[in-house]
């Protein structure tokens, strides 16, 4: 099947009278790596909580790989499966260590065996050097180390598309650089991924497209050279410019 | 933690306290009576072993701890069906959500003993061919269970609100349905903060178990009573309190024990979940 991976035309979404995003047309190819930018407030969160369905859009259709999730009596939960998310905050679960709280999906929600969940589980660790922290509790974690936890946890559900939700906005600054990575080589490995970020340098790097979204719209996008070098809009070039203003690009 | 000084005024204080105490009972009118009513250590023992006319208050207690066991079994059970019922969201369940909460409202409103009375000579009342032929013992151990479930209910759904909306989000995110994400995510978590108020609420019940005496069954309290009309002796009142006392301090103790257990826990990890 061809075309992209993750279609949004003409996505509405208010919270009372507060229009949070305001007819949002974006398409994401697939193995595309697309960040969003712009101001706390401008959408960014709610775009992607829209994309998982954690939010109901008011109007409009979002596509994942052909299938209509916004349709009615769509299966939210099998939609879920399908794309990954990761949150500011971790949103490990406690109780659980490590091994189980990225075993839990594919256990319960994709019926797994037990002994296939923990393999496909422990390769990922592996993979992400966290093998030595899979019966550690997420208390007994840096915050690095549990947002790669939490990144693995979305992984073992082999989504096909990922949606990183501001990931790095709650670490100390010496532990961005450890998940960004983790990032960096999902992207080398094709993953589709829709990202809001705060950090420009990254979304520079990693990015193929950048979106700078405005008052609930996307007011911009182009490839990052295009957006960071030579902004066309004067909202975005007065974004960039705190940002500048503020050392942080 | 306390000084030289500190453990110096402590004890002073002690002393003037309790010694104050002490002497406002030994210079009432009327402590050689009540001492020798209530205090009489032959007679404790007496009612405590048993006599040919009045039954052991010991053996009687027996009677309570067993009641207690199987009460605590079930309330455990049945208050997290009621706390569950109650936190499904859904305009289809609402019809559940509002037994669940009359069902709270009505049983921790009335009082214990009128719905041992009710339960207790009511349900025989009925005439019913397997609910009116029970012994006073179930009746008043449903009347608890009935009771101490809406306590328990409210205590377990503290619980379950307490669990931040975005586990739910997480759990949901990775496909989970409704009920894993209350299931594996938000119900073990829940339990877990709630021991404490729980083990609070199973004292409770412990010794409310007394109060199945009006139905006659002769549990600790009951025994007690027989001894000491039949002797005019209040002894074995005491005797019974302290066997009440004697086996809630251990409970009372080891929720201490938890609370302290989980606020270490908490300081460790610096409030961050």
């Amino acid at each position: 099947m061809t075309g992209p991976a993750l279609i949004l035309e003409r996505v509405n979404k208010s919270f009372g009278l507060n229009r949070v995003l305001v007819g949002v047309d974006l398409q994401v190819a697939r193995h595309e790596v697309v960040c969003l930018i712009g101001a706390s407030g401008s959408g960014k969160s709610t775009l992607l909580k829209c994309v998982n369905l954690v939010e109901p859009v008011d109007s409009g259709r979002i596509v994942v790989e052909g299938d209509e999730i916004t349709a009615p009596n769509v299966d939210v939960n099998r939609v879920r499966r399908r794309i990954g998310i990761v949150f500011q905050a971790f949103n490990l679960f406690p109780h659980m260590d490590v091994l189980r709280n990225i075993t839990l999906g594919p256990r319960q929600a994709l019926r797994l065996s037990q002994s296939e969940a923990e393999r496909r589980a422990d390769e990922l660790l592996d993979r992400f050097g966290l093998a030595d922290k899979r019966a550690e509790f997420p208390d007994r974690l840096s915050g690095g180390q549990q947002q790669r936890v939490a990144i693995v946890r979305a992984l073992a559900m082999q989504p096909e598309v990922m949606l990183l939700d501001e990931v790095t906005s709650a670490l100390d600054p010496e532990l961005v650089a450890e998940v960004l990575n983790v990032i960096r080589e999902l992207a080398s490995e094709g993953m589709t991924m829709l990202i809001a970020t705060h950090e420009m340098g990254f979304a520079r790097d990693i990015a193929h497209r950048v979106c700078f979204l405005d008052e609930g719209h996307i007011a911009e996008e182009g490839a990052p050279a295009q957006i960071f070098t030579e902004p066309q809009n004067p909202r975005t070039q007065r974004f960039l410019q705190r940002i500048i203003d503020a050392g942080r690009l | 933690m306390l000084g030289g000084r500190g453990v110096l005024v402590s004890t002073a204080s002690t002393i003037v306290f309790f010694g104050a105490l002490v002497l406002l009972v030994a210079l009432s009118p009327g402590v050689q009576l009540v001492g020798e009513r209530f205090f009489s250590l032959d007679d404790m023992v007496r009612s405590l072993q048993g006599t040919e006319t009045s039954p052991s208050v010991l053996g009687a207690f027996w009677l309570n701890v067993r009641i207690f066991l199987v009460a605590e079994v079930v309330i455990l059970v049945f208050a997290l069906l009621i706390a569950v019922v109650r936190s499904i969201p859904g305009p289809v369940f609402f019809p559940f959500r509002l037994v669940a909460v009359g069902y709270v409202d009505f049983f921790r409103g009335v009082p214990l003993i009128l719905l041992i009375y009710m339960i207790g000579f009511g349900v025989p009342g009925l005439g019913l061919q397997l609910f009116s032929n029970q012994s006073p013992v179930v009746y008043g151990t449903v009347a608890l269970i009935l009771v101490y479930s809406a306590y328990v209910a409210e205590v377990y759904r503290a619980g379950i609100d307490s669990v931040h909306e975005s586990q739910v989000a997480a759990a949901r995110s990775l496909g989970l349905t409704r009920w894993q994400a209350l299931r594996f995510v938000v119900l073990p978590q829940a339990v877990r903060r709630v021991v404490p108020p729980l083990l609070n609420d199973f004292i409770g019940l412990q010794k409310d178990t007394a109060l199945i005496s009006v139905l006659g069954p002769i549990e600790a309290a009951r025994s007690a009573f027989i001894y000491s009309a039949e002797n005019f002796n209040y002894a074995p009142y005491i005797v019974a309190s302290l066997l009440f006392v004697l086996v809630t301090i251990p409970l009372a103790r080891f929720t201490d024990r938890l609370i302290a257990r989980d606020r270490a826990r908490r300081a460790a990890t610096g409030g961050v979940r």
